[in-house]
């Protein structure tokens, strides 16, 4: 097998086992580790890295687990992401887990943080709530604040204690994993063919769930080899994904958007893993202030923060312009409040940049993609046409 | 008797309310003429002091929502929404204001409703404000926009840093704003009196609503309790008609209690209470009437709901305190009851069941609403299994006429009151066992 092979079958194993077989293997082979999950989207995983913990993904079950007995406690009309992860913590798939983050992006992950709890999975559960105010004397104070929190959370799991040198040592390892992700969405930016976008959601996904000190090398060796030539170039159309930033869609739809004739050039799946766009200061004696900065500084656009002031619909121009895209599609979870509210004004926004856009939306489980082949094959022969 | 045929009983607390709205919503329509500026913002952590206390007038998207709803107008307006873009999946609140805006922004009265001069994103409880506010900032651009973050009570307490957050957001950003929009400078001296007549109507309306412990239950704490909480949690919050409203509805419920009266329904006064319920969620509005109807006529009667909430939980005691004004607005938009965590929410519920002596616990699950929804079959299993009482179920919208389905309400609602009524007799048997 060639290198790429190797390192998508392991991504693909580690990536959608819902058992979290690694992670815990990771936890078990040390009595001072912290095994903590959280929820999409962003969560500074540096904080749980420096005191010797695992922040692992918790992105949903997909079509990998029936639900059994997540059914029975959503209504038909949440969507889909909230049942699976219940279905895990009720089958006692995640009982290694120590303690669970529920970031504030929704009333479904906040109210999902109080089922935790009143389940009593995981020593802690613990609702990160977002600033929605960027002013580093108010927002940026009371984000410290939160971090605080989950610091001593995990500190009464395990008794590390945090360092400024521990921190700094692990903002600058999660810079590295950023700025390799970077490097790889640029090479595809120009090459798409390169590496295909259900390749390369799998092998960020897997950085989910297992330490950073692993993916790094990987992602070096994904970035070596997809620096040289490699694949046929086709005659598609390139497009932004945007909306699928918490439930995540099923690999099948992502492989029927490249079928049907679409590069995917940027997308918002792992949106958490790209959260901030750059380098955080990884030399100082405030690590924690560095990660405020960053949080109110240098994040990306999102569904989840306030964006009066710095609308997201400009942003994601900007983006789709960077990325030289044709086009948008627009793919959110059913029953996704915040990313189905946005896309109206989304939309206008491409409509006036003159950004063509097609948009449908999924579950998770979502078995039958033929629509949305059709419907995207139909856009890219558009585009083709009118270009 | 159909509802037509009987005449709505109308006590002067109603007739006073009337006014007040009346004449609230004419002056929102001479706004031209007199210059007030026109503040948006959510009923749930409401500045209603604040925003009083610059001369401005409040305007909640959600009150004009559910007037649409129940005057039959919100499923054009969604539809409307629907037309733009706006998913069939998301909150039909959000919708039917949209559509209601592009429709001329016609309030209840018929009167046209003025453009917000501020948007003031009291962000409290529900994530769809955000989005809601971002939405509307877009279709009135250049209107200032105030975000109040209001840190979510996940802890299941509110610590001195959320209520410094909330405060250092106040100072820096939403009263800067509100002097900025009105050209007044802000007057904490006239805020804090205002205070006073808050928690003089907080007191009294919790007097009312605890009335429900007596047997009969002298009001509706559901149906008629959305009436009651009108003033207290929209426009006239720290004002002298909502502290004389309360009077005078307190003094109606008292000679009530006093008579030994049930509540009053639209088709009169209910007669025989078979059937105490506490109910968890918002209610419907398009049918609103039908689905009231449903449990009077089954003699079922509310003696507690959350939805009486949503704007302050002041039977735990909060009040708006004149002492410390800012601090007291954050308190009291943490406080709200979607901005308390589940297990918070299950124990005020299981608290209601034990004080007000309830037969059962339902939930009415509102499609648009996951502030509220999500969780609530997990908030209804831990009610059941820890106060031991029958659980109901059913699942209706607000403002979205298409998901309420009024036969399959009627079903499931029967079928539980029955299972309530046959509950009931098993236990009259096992108690003359004991004696
Ligand atoms: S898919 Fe959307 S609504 Fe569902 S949990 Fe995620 S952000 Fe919330
Ligand atoms: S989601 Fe619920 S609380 Fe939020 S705006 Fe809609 S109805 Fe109101």
């Amino acid at each position: 097998m060639n290198p790429l092979n190797n390192i998508l079958t392991y991504c693909n194993e580690v990536a959608f086992d819902m058992n979290f077989t690694k992670a815990k293997q990771w936890k078990a082979a040390a009595t001072d580790r912290a095994l903590i999950g959280f929820l999409p989207i962003y969560f500074p995983r540096e904080i749980t890295h420096a005191v010797n913990g695992l922040a692992v993904g918790l992105l949903g079950v997909g079509d990998r687990k029936q639900i059994i007995k997540g059914d029975a406690y959503y209504q038909s009309y949440i969507c889909h992401l909230p049942r699976g992860i219940i279905e895990l913590a009720l089958d006692n798939s995640l009982d290694a887990f120590d303690g669970f983050i529920f970031p504030s992006i929704c009333d479904c992950v906040r109210n999902l943080s109080g089922m935790f709890k009143l389940a009593e999975k995981g020593k802690f559960q613990r609702y990160f709530d977002y600033p929605q105010n960027f002013d580093a004397l108010i927002g940026g104070v009371f984000y410290g604040q939160e971090l605080n929190k989950i610091i001593e959370d995990t500190y009464q799991v395990n008794g590390v204690k945090l360092t400024t040198e521990n921190l700094n040592h692990s903002i600058a390892l999660y810079n590295t994993n950023r700025k390799l992700i970077r490097e790889i969405y640029n090479i595809r930016q120009e090459y798409p063919w390169r590496l295909s976008a259900v390749d390369t959601y799998t092998i960020l996904r897997a950085g989910l769930v297992i330490p950073v000190e692993e993916h790094n090398p990987m992602l070096e060796e994904v970035v070596e080899i997809i620096s040289e030539e490699r694949g046929e170039p086709m005659d598609n159309i390139r497009v932004v994904i945007t909306g699928s930033f918490c439930e995540q869609p099923p690999l099948g739809l992502i492989k029927s958007i490249e079928m049907a004739g679409c590069y995917i050039v940027d997308d918002d799946f792992m949106l958490g893993s790209r959260w901030i766009q750059g380098d955080i200061d990884a030399h100082t004696e405030d690590p924690l202030g560095a990660l405020t900065h960053a949080y109110l500084t240098d994040s990306t656009f999102s569904s989840a923060m306030y964006d009066v002031g710095n609308p997201k619909g400009k942003r994601l121009v900007s983006l789709v312009r960077d990325r030289n895209a044709d086009g948008v599609i627009f793919s959110a979870a059913s029953f996704c409040d915040p990313a189905l509210l946005d896309r109206p004004e989304l939309q206008k926004t491409c409509d006036e940049a003159g950004i063509p856009h097609i948009n449908f939306q999924y579950h998770e489980n979502t078995g039958q993609f033929k629509v949305i082949k059709e419907q995207a094959g139909t856009f890219s022969d558009s585009i083709k046409l009118w270009a | 008797m159909s509802t037509q045929t009987k005449e709505a009983i109308k006590e002067k607390s109603m007739i006073i309310q009337k006014d007040m709205l009346a004449r609230q919503f004419h002056e929102l329509s001479i706004t031209k003429e007199t210059g007030k500026k026109v503040v948006y913002t959510f009923v749930p952590g409401n500045l209603t002091e604040l925003i009083l206390s610059f001369d401005m007038l409040p305007v909640y998207p959600e009150i004009n929502a559910l007037q649409s709803g129940m005057r039959k107008k919100s499923a054009s307006y969604i539809k409307e929404a629907e037309k733009m873009g706006f998913s069939e999946d998301v909150c039909t609140y959000v919708k039917c204001d949209i559509g209601m805006m592009l429709n001329g922004n016609i309030g209840p009265t018929g009167e046209k409703l003025p453009p917000p001069d501020l948007l003031l994103l009291s962000y409290t409880g529900c994530f769809t404000f955000m989005k809601w506010f971002e939405n509307l900032e877009h279709l009135y651009p250049g209107v200032p926009v105030a975000m109040l973050h209001t840190p979510y009570q996940e802890d299941g307490r509110i610590t001195p840093d959320q209520v410094e957050y909330m405060v250092k957001q106040l100072k820096e950003d939403v009263i800067p704003k509100m002097e900025k929009v009105s050209g007044k400078k802000f007057d904490e001296e006239r805020l804090a009196k205002m205070m006073v007549n808050s928690a003089k109507a907080e007191d009294l309306l919790v007097r009312i609503l605890a009335s429900a412990k007596h047997r009969p239950s002298p009001i509706d704490a559901y149906f008629a309790g959305v009436y009651y909480i009108g003033p207290i949690f929209t426009a006239f919050r720290g004002t002298e008609e909502a502290v004389e409203y309360y009077t005078e509805l307190y003094d109606e419920v008292m000679e009530r209690v006093r008579l030994g009266l049930g509540p009053v329904t639209p088709e009169g006064e209910m007669k025989e209470e078979k059937f105490r319920l506490v109910v968890e969620g918002p209610p419907n509005w398009t049918n609103f009437r039908e689905f009231w109807k449903i449990f009077y006529d089954a003699g079922a009667v509310i003696v507690a709901s959350s939805y009486t909430k949503v704007g302050g939980v002041y039977d735990l005691g909060f009040r708006h305190d004149s002492t410390e004004p800012l601090e007291s607005l954050a308190k009291y938009c943490m406080g709200c009851y979607t901005n308390m965590n589940l297990p918070q929410r299950v124990d005020l519920l299981a608290g209601y069941v034990k004080d007000f002596k309830a037969d059962g616990f339902l939930i009415n699950s509102i499609k648009s609403c996951n502030s509220f929804s999500a969780g609530q079959l997990m908030i209804m299993r831990e009610i059941e299994h820890r106060m031991e009482v029958p659980v109901g179920f059913i699942e209706s919208d607000l403002v979205d006429p298409r998901y309420f389905s009024y036969a399959n309400i009627k079903n499931r609602l029967e079928s539980y009151f029955q299972m309530l009524g046959q509950r009931k007799i098993i236990m009259e048997q096992e108690t003359e066992k004991i004696f």
